[in-house]
């Protein structure tokens, strides 16, 4: 590894410009949402943060179009729901399919892989009718249900249950009279801990970002997820930019924080997955 | 698929007669049957939330369908036949074309670079890595949200620095064009530098010998990028382009919010970024809810998906077919 090219002044330079566009956006967004709302007539346009960020916080929770405390209670409870839910129900499966025998679990693994590649928000007429028919709709489990389980994880975790999880403890477990399920709680749950940790960061920044089904889905304006509070802000009569600036903001902000205190491993998620998959 | 799991109930150690036969039958049916058991929810979700649905939209788009369902009258292809003689729906089709190549090939041509830069003695290693991928982790509607604004007619940060280079401003929202290169610089934002990353991953993969063998061959660094990185990335570049096709032919939100007001879902008031996925929402739900129509729109974009999918494969297959050592090395990884 140590033969890597060396790296010129050239491309730190392009590198920091890369950096600089990447970040600028977003740094933007705070210093907009920090300004009063004049700030969006002037010309050159401000780049500096004002101190208007706690007059314009006020106002964005008491707007009364946008429902914002409740989107994002609500965006709280559907991504958490269903990161538990997929890191279990993935982490089973792929233990299964990585370290039990049974028919048929090749075929059963190629169609897993498959439904990776369906485009399954084409479905989103009949699962509206679904939830109509069911009465969730406008309520959050007619969110949570579809995102329960994804082929991704399934895959993601029966990649890593297949190198991280040992044969031969599951062996000797068994031959101590163990269960499968006990095997799965003692044994292959410590192993499975940093791929699921992953997997639970990707699906809830996933899921915490999810906006088109429940925009359809979620007619309710009292009761949205925080990416629908920000689109009735967005569209709304009066444009107030700083204060959907501050929205937009405050909807970045979780999934900023879960990306500073766990950067290193997403991205380690994601370049292994690259390499395997 | 490696070691296995020994599926006969263990032979019954010490113990002697203590344990009754029952438990060995017991354990048996375990292992022959709780394998099904564990993966037996991601199955149920998904035939119930993800497969049916799919498959009965096509049964939907059959109908005369609307909001009540009471009384779907069945109308053969009609939903299809109206469909192709609808301008915009065609509108729409040229629209998520248009936006779908102007942002995928820079974006992974852009992407194929960075992962270069990455992939050298760099101080501060993983943050320049975060750094790139922070666009990703931000939320999609937020953004769209704010490069609205930056491409905003009067007071866009955008149309300011053309002015300052001495360029006139341009309609970002009222151009099709421009609209459609505005959202596309959205998209490429959000997703180079995660494809770099994927690309990095791969390009780590390539034993070092081979740029070393080149090198005596006289390549330099350009032609060893071009004759050695490139070819022997293609699986990954494939990879990356059928996620960008399923992704990108899909779009929604990203136009969707780059809009604003009563003409949102319309891509703006001449539908100028109207994406197949907005014209089926528009038809399918509120106000019209017009279920078989808009499930006709679903049904012709996943033959379009299909159709780019394969395409693109194509192209990339025949690029440069020749030099591809150890493809099957990498692939035979996945098993």
């Amino acid at each position: 590894m140590s033969k890597l090219w060396r790296a010129s002044p050239l491309t730190y330079g392009a590198l920091i410009a890369a950096g600089v566009l990447s970040i600028f956006p977003i740094y933007w967004m705070f210093v907009v949402a920090s300004r009063s709302s004049d700030a969006m007539g002037q010309l050159p346009p401000p780049v500096t943060p004002g101190d208007n960020l706690g007059a314009n916080i006020a106002r964005l929770f008491g707007n009364t179009d946008a429902y914002f405390l409740a989107g994002l209670i609500n965006s709280a409870i559907v991504a958490i729901t269903v990161t538990v839910s997929v890191v279990l129900f993935s982490s089973l499966a792929g233990f299964a399919f990585a370290k039990l025998r049974f028919r048929g679990s090749n075929a059963l693994l190629m169609v897993i892989i498959a439904t990776m590649m369906v485009p399954t928000q084409l479905g989103v007429i009949p699962l509206y009718m679904l939830m109509t028919k069911f009465n969730l709709n406008d309520r959050l489990p007619a969110v949570i249900l579809p995102a329960l389980v994804t082929g991704f994880g399934v895959f993601m975790m029966r990649q890593y249950a297949g190198q991280a999880v040992s044969t031969e403890l599951i062996e000797a477990a068994r031959v101590d009279g163990c269960g499968t399920a006990r095997i799965y709680w003692n044994v292959v749950v410590p192993a499975l801990r940093p791929a699921a940790a992953v997997l639970g960061l990707l699906t809830f920044m996933t899921t915490w970002n999810d906006f088109l089904w429940p925009y359809a889905v979620l007619n309710d304006p009292e009761n949205p997820t925080v990416q629908l509070s920000l689109r009735a802000l967005s569209d709304g009569y009066y444009q107030d930019m700083s204060q959907v600036f501050t929205g937009t903001a405050i909807a970045t902000l979780p999934l900023l924080l879960v990306f500073v205190l766990f950067g290193r491993q997403i991205i380690g998620g994601i370049m292994e997955g690259a390499v395997k998959a | 698929m490696a070691l296995q799991l020994d599926a006969r109930p263990p032979a019954t150690p010490a113990s002697g007669r203590s344990r009754p036969a029952r438990t060995g039958r017991l354990s048996r049916i375990d292992a022959k049957y709780s394998p099904y058991l564990y993966i037996a929810p991601f199955f149920v979700v998904f035939a119930i939330f993800g497969a049916w649905p799919l498959a009965y939209t096509f049964w939907v788009s059959l109908h005369d369908w609307d909001l009540l369902g009471s009384n779907p009258t069945f109308i053969g292809t009609d939903n299809y036949t109206r469909l192709l003689a609808d301008g915009d729906f065609w509108h729409s089709v040229v629209n998520t074309l248009g936006i779908f190549v102007i942002s995928t090939a820079p974006q992974l041509l852009l992407a194929l670079w960075l992962a270069n830069l990455l992939n050298r003695q760099l101080r501060f290693r993983t943050g320049w890595r975060m750094t790139v991928l922070i666009p990703n982790v931000t939320s999609t509607a937020a953004v769209a949200i704010v490069f609205g604004v930056l491409f905003g007619r009067e007071f866009g940060m955008v149309n300011w620095l053309l002015d300052l280079i001495g360029l006139d401003g341009i309609e970002w929202k009222s151009d099709r064009f421009a609209s459609w290169v505005a959202i596309s610089a959205m998209v490429d934002w959000r997703w180079t530098g995660y494809n770099a990353l994927i690309f990095l991953a791969a390009m780590q993969a390539i034993p070092r010998d081979m740029y070393e063998a080149a090198a005596i061959d006289g390549a330099n660094r350009a032609r060893q990028f071009w004759s050695v990185t490139v070819p022997l990335l293609k699986p990954t570049i494939i990879f990356c382009v059928i996620i960008s096709t399923i992704g990108g032919l899909q779009l929604f939100t990203e136009p969707r919010l780059f809009h604003s007001g009563t003409n949102a879902i319309r891509g703006g008031p001449l539908r100028e970024s109207q994406t197949l996925t907005m014209y089926m929402f528009e038809n399918a739900f509120a106000p019209y809810y017009n279920f078989g129509y808009g499930s006709a729109v679903a049904w012709l974009l996943f033959a379009l998906i299909a159709i780019v999918a394969a395409i693109n494969v194509l192209i990339i297959r025949r690029l440069g077919a020749g030099a591809r050592p150890r493809v099957g090395q990498r692939k035979g990884a996945a098993r």
